[in-house]
């Protein structure tokens, strides 16, 4: 078995043996066994990668390739790059800490480990992935089981929230898949076969109008669970409603398969395609920026707040991607990882006041500082981390998109980036706003007074976020070093 | 002689920190007051080692003071950007180094005492350390992305000490307003650093600063809106250091920073991170005099100017004694941003360059002096205002003492070091623009009256209403004021143009008598009209007061900034845009996307009655549907 399939097979025996668990003590055991083996898998595929890249220069390492389906040259193809690498790592750390959150899950325990790990297959899927139509199973993989976590262990309106996002992200799966077979119908631009590959695709010169159709659909079903304005509706509810270890997942890892599918997909195949397009996406973006900012100063619901922040966060992501260059790359991946950790943090934290006081209503709480210090003292640590404190890894992905940013000469896009970067005295208005309200002040409740203390379990998730948000932000150098080595393939396009 | 242990200095306090920070709840209150003095009392220790090396030991190199880097790469942008990580040892950062671990030690030997039975004793120290840590490393960097960083680490070890008292909704505002007025400053600061990175190639203040160097040489190469862009990023650079300063129009955080414990207000926003502006557009000195002919320059005089006046006149009319001193320190700053604003490079041409630093030197050792004696005073009898104070010189003659000796410091009596400073600011201002000079003098009465003002108003005069007698404060408390008091009275004596000039070549001053009698005649007017006003109770002041009729009340009133403040912020970005965000969100972005799902609903409602499921139904339509082909086919057939 190579080390990349490991990936899959390891969560599927997980589901596997979770199917004969009885209670909900077995099933989070083996679930936390499956995603602390994943965990130890992801780290030690980073040091095998890094390892692997001193002698090999190919663009994805570790790679295989099975026919699967031979009439459309459909492969079972991976690999992996820096890139991939690094997302892998954060869906590790994610399931697992997402797992702890889940220790007291007393509703159908079985189904809901069953569903997160299918999930998580999903994922590890896609950022392994080298060709296309694979790589789209995966996604859907990913995108269904939601449904159900939402829809069956949801809070509120679930039922609607579940709906509204499974038929958004369904509607950009039809889009997208419109777009990765115009992309397949052209791979034959130079004379070779029809093919899936990636890495096959991205030697073709696919025809300029060809890629001026196909960037924007490609773009936009990517986008859609990557949360560009005006497409990120189904976020807010679909948080709201969603279990903590759920918004966790999906805010933290499943929204990333948005902005890797963008740059591996779109901008990778479609380069000149992209260039043509690049100002109409970027002021999208740049104004969900500011527009996520704007609109989660005003939300009262936690978890609204944390979803427009997403908002913000990864308009940011694919603001930097269509900036086109290394730098800025740079600053998305990282971005991508940055607000991965960080937004999971958040659900996390917020799953754990709400599970207390049974609100999640910044207004009705206050004074949470002297009653919870812990998961007090860490929600503050997370906002400064998210309004991009230097020394946390938010400040080292900002700092780098928007150096890469400022590369491009050119009036419009300076003044997007202006845009852009005034986000951060708005994002300081929003978190520092919370804190005031929600930590510190006086106690609003008196029933508050005697708040359960904070478990082992959760101290060990949320410290499992917030080790690489620190660790990140201290010393980005390696992390950093290692994503730009895989850039240089994605810039011959664009250049 | 190596200088290499100066790295120790910043990863000290650092230490400190996390030690508290992690085992916060094991160790106990008294041993974590010991751990972070002794922490500060070593990294005090080698910093006056350091100077001592520096200045004494190693000296001048070719007549020039050189400059060290030591540094390591931290983050790579592209191949010629990046953010190093560093030292950089130069006339400045050794004195600041200096002024840093001084006043940080004495605010924690004070804070021992003054925090005593504080339940957060523990984060208290922990917060403290961060902040001497951050400030370090702002003084110690060796480029501008990472002053930047330690920019922001000022800033929010600020918020996090303004906000101290978390459970008081006053502080919680002030310090999130502390944050977000200095983060917009910021925003201004950082495009100021893209828009430096992008033209000149480099973030290193050697390489930047080198008058022969292209950065500078080729200011002209690129311009927008008529302006060179590199004097367009200096003036960003400006806003970022005008919010840290509390220069005007960006003042609107610090009175309200004094929501912090007093020690925190001493520190932080009297002697350190508040002249990190100043230090900035010094640091940068080189580029803001040469570019551009110092447009830039001259931009930061007379905001420095006016702000200097601005906040000598509020603090006139202020009645808490925290308020009065953060005014004061305002129109300080705005003194030093004066004289480097009418600065030139080489030897006495930079007289204002050398003032700027003496005068922050100085007047971090008074200023500090003058919060911590405050302090002393709200220790002692548990309230900030002048009404609840007055004669107080009988229960507390430490204070007292300690306290005139910085009134008369700053009110620029010879022979207090706030003479000296004042002076040589005065000289360069009348040597580059009579009218900044004139500013610059009234200023200097107004100083004089505001701070005997209060001295009267506490030590003096009435005797307030005091439920037990006030006692003096513990010896933690006054033993700080004491060694202060004593850098307040000699620091003036140090030869400070020797080290430290803009040129780093150093030369020789000398007292300009009649400019010297003249700011003193100023100073001691402003004492003279405080001592008929405020030595004993009557009604002068009132008088006074009424005489100026509206303008009094606008002064008072801080001239109405932060309503208009208030205005913008709530009224526009909140209320307006925001709040149409977020409307707009729910109703239009989210509807069309609700709307089209129910529009789907309702189409398939209403064509779902078609598969009614009935045999004739579908006959029906079989026929129909044939009938329709069989029409067109034949349409087609027959043309």
């Amino acid at each position: 078995m190579d080390i990349l399939s490991l990936f899959i097979v390891v969560p599927a025996l997980a589901v596997l043996v979770l199917i004969f668990t009885k209670n909900l003590k077995q099933a989070r055991m083996v679930a936390l066994a499956g995603s602390l083996v994943q965990l130890g898998m992801a780290v030690n595929l980073i040091f095998s990668y890094l390892k692997e890249i001193e002698t090999n220069d190919a663009i994805m390492v570790f790679t295989k390739d099975v026919v699967w389906f031979k009439n459309f040259n459909i492969h079972y193809n991976i690999g992996v790059d820096g890139i991939s690498v690094a997302l892998l790592l954060l869906t590790a750390i994610v399931v697992l800490a997402g797992v702890f959150i889940s220790w007291k899950m007393e509703d159908l325990p079985k189904e809901f480990f069953i569903s997160l790990i299918v999930l998580s297959i999903g994922v590890y899927g896609f950022f392994i992935s080298i060709d296309l139509f694979t790589m789209f199973v995966f996604f859907e993989i990913a995108v269904i089981p939601m449904y159900l976590l939402i829809g069956i262990w949801g809070t509120g309106p679930k039922e609607f929230s579940a709906m509204k996002l499974t038929l958004m992200l369904m509607g950009a799966s039809a889009v997208l898949l419109v777009g990765i077979l115009g992309i397949y119908f052209n791979s034959n631009a130079d004379g070779g076969a029809l093919t899936f590959n990636i890495l096959e695709i991205a030697k073709v010169n696919i025809p300029f109008e060809v890629q001026r159709l196909f960037f924007p659909i490609t773009f936009i079903g990517f986008a859609v669970i990557g949360a560009l304005f005006p497409f990120h509706t189904w976020s807010p509810d679909g948080h709201a409603s969603a279990p903590t270890a759920v918004s966790m997942l999906h805010a933290g890892v499943l929204m990333k398969l948005g902005g890797y599918g963008v740059f591996r997909v779109a901008i990778f195949l479609l380069p000149e395609g992209a260039l043509h397009w690049s100002w109409f996406f970027i002021i999208l973006s740049a104004f969900g920026v500011i527009y996520g900012a704007f609109a989660a100063i005003k939300q009262t619901d936690l978890k609204y707040i944390n979803a427009y922040s997403s908002v913000s966060h990864l308009g940011l992501v694919l603001f930097a991607l269509l900036m086109l260059n290394k730098t800025a790359w740079n600053g998305a991946i990282l971005q991508s990882l940055s607000h991965g950790f960080m937004t999971a943090l958040f659900f996390a934290l917020i799953g754990m006041i709400y599970g207390r006081t049974h609100t999640r209503d910044v207004t009705k709480l206050g004074g949470l500082l002297k009653v919870i210090p812990f998961i007090s003292a860490v929600y503050v640590i997370a906002g400064l981390a998210s309004l991009g404190l230097p020394g946390f890894s938010g400040f080292v992905a900002e700092m780098n998109i928007f150096v890469g940013a400022f590369e491009n000469d050119n009036g419009l896009y300076r003044i997007a980036t202006v845009i852009a970067v005034s986000a951060i005295v708005v994002t300081a208005v929003y978190i520092l706003r919370v804190v005031g309200i929600m930590l510190m002040g006086p106690v609003k409740n008196e029933a508050y007074l005697n708040l359960e203390r904070v478990q082992w379990y959760e101290k060990l998730g949320v410290l499992l976020l917030l080790l690489p948000i620190i660790a990140i932000g201290i010393a980005p150098l390696w992390l950093s070093e290692m994503i730009l080595k895989s850039l240089d393939p994605f810039l011959k396009g664009v250049l | 002689m190596n200088l290499n242990h100066i790295i120790l200095i910043p990863l000290i306090p650092l230490a400190v920190f996390l030690i508290l920070g992690i085992f916060y709840n094991k160790i106990k209150p008294a041993v974590s007051g010991y751990v972070g003095v002794l922490g500060l009392l070593t990294a005090t220790g080698l910093a006056f080692y350091s100077a001592y090396n520096y200045f004494i030991v190693i000296g001048k190199t070719e007549g020039v003071y050189q400059t060290i880097v030591e540094k390591t790469v931290w983050m790579n942008f592209t191949d010629s950007l990046r953010i190093d990580m560093g030292i950089l040892i130069d006339p400045i950062s050794v004195m600041m180094l200096i002024v840093v671990s001084v006043i940080s030690l004495m605010v924690h030997i004070y804070s021992r005492g003054y925090m005593k039975g504080d339940p957060g004793y523990t984060k208290y120290f922990a917060f403290l350390s961060l902040f001497t840590f951050s400030m370090y490393g702002l003084v110690l960097a060796t480029n501008l992305f990472q002053i930047y960083i330690f920019w922001e680490l000022v800033g929010v070890s600020s918020y996090l000490l303004i906000g101290y008292y978390y459970t008081k909704e006053s502080a919680v505002a002030a310090a999130k307003k502390a944050f977000v007025v200095t983060r917009f400053a910021d925003l201004g600061f950082l495009i100021g650093i893209l828009i430096i990175g992008y033209y000149t190639g480099t973030y290193d203040f050697e390489t930047l600063n080198n008058p022969e160097g292209t950065s500078i040489l080729n200011w002209a190469s690129t311009s927008f809106m008529g302006l060179s862009v590199l004097t367009w990023a200096l003036l960003l650079i400006f806003i970022g250091g005008a919010g840290k300063s509390a220069m005007f129009p960006l003042h609107i955080w610090l009175p309200d920073a004094m929501e912090g414990p007093t020690p925190v207000s001493a520190l932080i926003h009297a002697a350190t991170m508040v002249v990190a502006g100043v230090y900035l557009v010094a640091r940068l000195f080189p580029m803001y005099y040469f570019i551009e002919d110092g447009f830039a320059l001259n931009i930061v005089a007379f905001v420095g100017a006016f702000t200097a006046l601005f906040a000598a006149v509020i603090a006139i009319t202020q009645t808490d004694i925290k308020r009065v001193l953060a005014f004061s320190t305002m129109s300080q700053l705005g003194y030093m941003m004066l004289a480097l604003g009418v600065s030139g490079y080489e030897g006495h041409e930079g007289l204002g360059y050398m003032a700027s630093m003496f005068h922050l030197f100085t007047h971090a050792m008074f200023k500090a002096l003058l919060f911590l004696c405050a302090g002393s005073v709200i220790h002692a009898i548990h309230s900030n205002f002048l009404k609840d104070m007055g004669g107080l010189r009988k229960y507390m003659p430490i204070t007292n003492i300690t306290f005139l000796i910085a009134a008369l410091a700053i009110a620029g009596v010879p022979p207090l070091a706030g003479f000296w400073s004042k002076d040589e600011i005065l000289v360069a201002a009348f040597e580059h623009n009579t009218f900044l000079y004139v500013i610059g003098l009234f200023v200097a009465g107004l100083t004089a009256f505001y701070i005997f003002r209060i001295y009267f108003g506490i030590f003096w005069g009435k005797e307030g209403n005091y439920k037990d007698k006030p006692n003096e404060s513990p010896g933690s408390l006054t033993a700080p004021l004491l060694i202060l008091a004593f850098f307040s009275i000699v620091g003036g004596f140090i030869p400070f143009s020797e080290f430290i000039s803009a040129d780093k070549a150093g030369f020789e001053t000398h007292v300009n008598y009649p400019l010297a009698a003249i700011a003193v005649f100023a100073g001691l007017i402003g004492i003279a009209l405080s001592w008929m006003f405020y030595k004993k109770e009557n009604e002068l002041a009132d008088k006074f007061a009424n005489g100026f009729g509206a303008f009094y009340t606008w002064a008072y009133h801080k001239f109405y900034f932060d309503e208009l403040y208030l205005f913008v912020t709530k009224r526009i970005l909140f209320n307006g845009i925001a709040k149409t965000a977020a409307r707009f969100d729910k109703k239009y972005v989210d509807g069309t996307m609700v709307g089209i799902g129910n529009q789907t609903l309702n189409t398939s409602e209403k064509i779902k009655g078609i598969q009614s499921g009935k045999v004739q139904d579908y006959a029906f339509a079989f026929i129909a549907g044939a009938v329709v082909l069989a029409i067109i086919c034949i349409y087609l057939w027959t043309n």
